[in-house]
């Protein structure tokens, strides 16, 4: 490429943008200068702010003269844009590390209570949906935007559509988090499990959710591929259910611009099933369909096998997405919700139990022929792992929708040990097995810098995990047993105050456990660092790999 | 692509379909049978489920099922037998006198039981599981009582609670602000709380004159206290001249008591529980150790 040494002109679409994030900025000082709250004006700076650096990044691209329209092919081969990824793929280590560290800590004060030192910031009440927030949403949400750029490309044979777009994908988002994470510490939140940012945060969410699927799409539609690859349609499914649930569960009406506060528009008991349709697919759409997305095709390209069954990939995705959708209700078993919508909820989960495994049969016999490679390749061994939790606990979620079973296990811990079953050893640890596989691939390395370090902290990190789960599971089935037992003569046996104090230990338990997984992202973090930094090169480009990116 | 073409995979012996994706293919294996089974099972067990239960909604009402089963009216029965079988026991109890229950070990038994699983539930979060209490809430194991430690001033304690402001009757007694108020100068409370000091056997501060001390006490607080400072549970001003204070017993702690004094709180419970379960919880309160 011949690039004239001057500075070039802005293009008509870097103009556009820079007027946009130009007015966002404007429009955000304003608001700021009105706000009725002190935290929301500092988030209405945080936009002014990221705003007037969106204008300076895209203005320093024009005078580093980075290619405006890269040629979408380079000596007929795809000119991907591996930018992004190397951002999310970045940023999901950072806030996993993050997540996981104040998960740690609000575990610690569960079992310890004082170590929230009386300090409002960081008290149980605010730390946990910013845990919440930071693993399934930023560690999470950048793994998916991550790998699905990734993959994407790969399976398409095609750039990434958008010049600037992607761009504005993986910072917007990121941006979301941040005003989203210093709310919570701030004390703004609408109060909604898993949909605590307000109002605004919400609204800049759905811009951003948009542009995800357009780019997302436009990239599918400019395929050389006449096929479009299973993982891409849970990765559609995903982004676009998200956004039907974002802008179900968000309907609120805010009290004024100038102010954080807004109210629901559903009311009572249909608020608390919008939440809680939105709740369970959050799982079920972000956190299974996002990340079985993942194992299709980091698991068969590891094991460097096919993939088990075409068939049951798609029997099974249409079935998961359908089934799924209605499972919501079972969060809601002998509440105000009629009994005909507990029915429907229980029964759909029931029937989402083998839905669920086809994922699990398809990533595990995928391995046909390639369990060996488990013995020697530490980051095959943690998808595979990955899909085994998936499994189990995809059993155990069915299982606990059973009323029968939901009236002992509901409120109790054990519900906690669960959703760390999913969250900790499937949707972690296919995170972690995916990041592994990217490094290497994105920064042109032959492999990770250690994989000596990756067994290690496989190690301890399931070790971990079987700590966490089984501490949760004594602890929840033992909680809600004691709740339920009455004496002879037809008296509550125990009080809740000696309930809570019987779970100290398994507690204490729990936060080793949860410890031991920190100390394993950590090993993680050091790992990657030392692969982007000085892991060996690959053998000079198979793939062309232009640089593209605009300075990070 | 590079073509449509199947391929054969040596080591499963099946097809691949033909595609290709950065260099992923995909095998020809049809569905696992067992899965499949398992997925008509569940499917048909829910089908079963809707006819026997409340499933499908419609404009106005919805499906049934084949016993008009519904949660509520479940938990309605649960309760109800619950209470029946309380009631049956509780009737002996709300019939007879507090010291009769003393008397019966059938009915003894009875009230501890009932008594300590509504102590854990109403009265634990201030005093704590065994009655230990803690800065502000009086332990309940030992024998020193603000308002009476007998069955029938523990029973009349628990049903108006005190400075209940939903109750008339409420055990009630303000001691006056001394300081903010000033009724006494910020030496005269000094002073006194000095003199308070030593009553239960503490050291005063260098320099104390204890007549000076002795006649503030005399002048303001003997009224209540008693002149010897023993206290008196009719208006539940506590016993001065023991080691036990709500409050503490530190200088400081008594001078913060003189300048601002304090107000307990606690709830009349006969507003909240039935009369039953109060009269069992004085039965427990007294057995816990103090009571006279």
């Amino acid at each position: 490429m011949s690039i004239p040494a001057t500075t070039r002109s802005m293009s008509a679409n870097e103009v556009a943008w820079s007027i946009a994030a130009a007015a966002l900025a404007v429009f955000s000082v304003y608001v700021a200068s009105q706000a009725t709250d002190s935290g929301y004006a500092f988030h209405a700076y945080v936009f002014a702010i990221a705003g007037i650096a969106a204008v300076i990044a895209i203005g320093k691209r024009a005078v580093a003269n980075v290619v405006v329209d890269p040629p979408q092919e380079i000596d007929s081969k795809p000119n991907y844009n591996m930018g992004p990824v190397k951002f999310s793929t970045i940023a999901a280590m950072f806030w996993g590390v993050a997540g996981f560290l104040v998960g740690l800590i609000i575990a610690l004060q569960l079992a310890w209570p004082a170590l929230n030192f009386d300090l409002p910031w960081i008290q149980f009440g605010r730390l946990r949906p910013l845990h919440t927030s930071a693993v399934i949403f930023a560690f999470g949400g950048n793994v998916l935007l991550a790998t699905s750029f990734y993959v994407v490309q790969r399976t398409s044979q095609a750039r990434l559509a958008g010049d600037l777009s992607p761009w504005f994908v993986v910072l917007g988002y990121n941006l979301f988090i941040v005003i989203a994470g210093t709310g919570y510490l701030l004390g703004i939140t609408q109060g909604k499990e898993y949909a605590e940012p307000e109002w605004y945060a919400d609204l800049w969410l759905t811009i951003v959710w948009v542009a995800y699927l357009l780019v997302f799409l436009a990239t599918i539609w400019k395929r050389k591929e006449p096929h479009i690859y299973v993982a891409n349609w849970f990765y559609l499914a995903f982004i676009l259910t998200i956004a039907v649930l974002h802008l179900g569960n968000n309907s609120t009406i805010p009290v004024s611009i100038f102010s954080p506060k807004s109210y629901i528009v559903w009311s009572g008991v249909q608020d608390a099933m919008f939440q809680w349709w939105y709740g369970h697919n959050a799982v079920g759409f972000f956190l299974t369909a996002g990340f079985l997305a993942i194992m299709y095709y980091f698991v068969p390209k590891r094991a460097n096998r096919p993939v088990y069954s075409y068939r049951l990939s798609i029997v099974h995705f249409w079935a998961l997405i359908f089934l799924y959708i209605w499972a919501g209700p079972h969060h809601l078993h002998y509440t105000a919700l009629p009994d005909w919508a507990q029915t429907l909820g229980m029964t759909f989960s029931i029937m989402l139990w083998m839905p669920s495994w086809g994922g699990m049969i398809n990533g595990l016999m995928t391995l046909s022929g390639a369990w060996d490679k488990l013995r020697t390749d530490p980051v095959l061994r943690m998808l595979v792992v990955s899909v085994a939790f998936y499994g189990m606990s995809t059993f155990e979620g069915p299982m606990m929708s059973i009323k029968a079973v939901n009236s002992l296990s509901h409120y109790t811990d054990w519900t906690v040990g669960h959703v760390h079953s999913g969250a900790l050893g499937w949707v972690g640890f296919v995170s972690f097995g995916a990041i592994y596989c990217l490094v290497p691939w994105l920064w042109n390395k032959k492999g990770l810098w250690s994989d000596k370090l990756v067994n290690w902290h496989f190690w301890i990190a399931t070790l971990g995990i079987v700590l966490y789960i089984s501490a949760m599971w004594v602890a929840g089935i033992m909680q809600g047993l004691m709740w339920r037992a009455y004496t002879a003569l037809g008296f509550l046996e125990y009080s809740f105050i000696e309930t809570v104090e019987a779970m100290h230990p398994f507690y204490a338990i729990r936060a080793l456990g949860g410890g031991m997984f920190v100390v394993g992202s950590l090993i993680m973090a050091y790992n990657i660092y030392m692969t982007i930094r000085s892991g060996e090169a690959a053998e000079p480009a198979a793939t062309a790999q232009p640089a593209m990116a605009p300075a990070e | 692509m590079a073509g449509h073409t199947e391929e054969k995979d040596v080591i499963t012996g099946r097809t691949t379909t033909g595609h290709e994706w950065d260099g992923i293919k995909e095998l020809n294996t049809p569905l696992p049978r067992w899965w499949l089974n398992v997925f008509y099972a569940c499917i048909l067990w829910s089908i079963a489920y809707y006819v026997v239960y409340p499933a499908w909604p419609g404009i106005t009402s919805y499906t049934k099922g084949m016993f008009g089963y519904s949660s509520r009216a479940e938990v309605a029965v649960e309760i109800d037998a619950l209470k029946a079988k309380r009631a049956a026991a509780a009737a002996d109890l709300g019939k007879v006198e507090l010291a009769a229950i003393k008397a019966d070990p059938k009915l003894l038994n009875l009230a501890l039981a009932q008594g300590k699983a509504a102590f854990g539930d109403n009265c634990a979060p201030c005093h704590g599981i065994g009655g230990a209490g803690s800065k502000g809430y009086p332990n309940l194991n030992d024998d020193d009582w603000l308002w009476g430690g007998t069955l029938e001033d523990i029973h009349t304690t628990l049903k108006h609670g005190v400075r209940s402001t939903n109750d008339d009757n409420t055990r009630i007694s303000a001691m006056p602000a001394f300081g903010r108020d000033g009724i006494l100068k910020k030496e005269e409370v000094r002073s006194v709380a000095n003199y308070v000091a030593t009553l239960s056997g503490g050291q005063a501060e260098a320099g104390f004159d204890k007549a000076a001390g002795a006649k503030i006490f005399a002048d303001n607080c003997a009224s209540c206290h008693g002149e010897q400072g023993k206290g008196n549970k009719d208006v539940g001003a506590p016993n001065l001249t023991d080691a036990i204070t709500l409050y503490g017993n530190k200088l400081d702690d008594i001078v913060e008591t003189v300048t601002n004094s304090r107000a307990g709180l606690m709830p009349a419970w006969a507003h909240r529980l039935d009369p039953v379960t109060v009269k069992s919880l004085a039965v427990y309160v007294h057995s816990l150790g103090g009571g006279k």
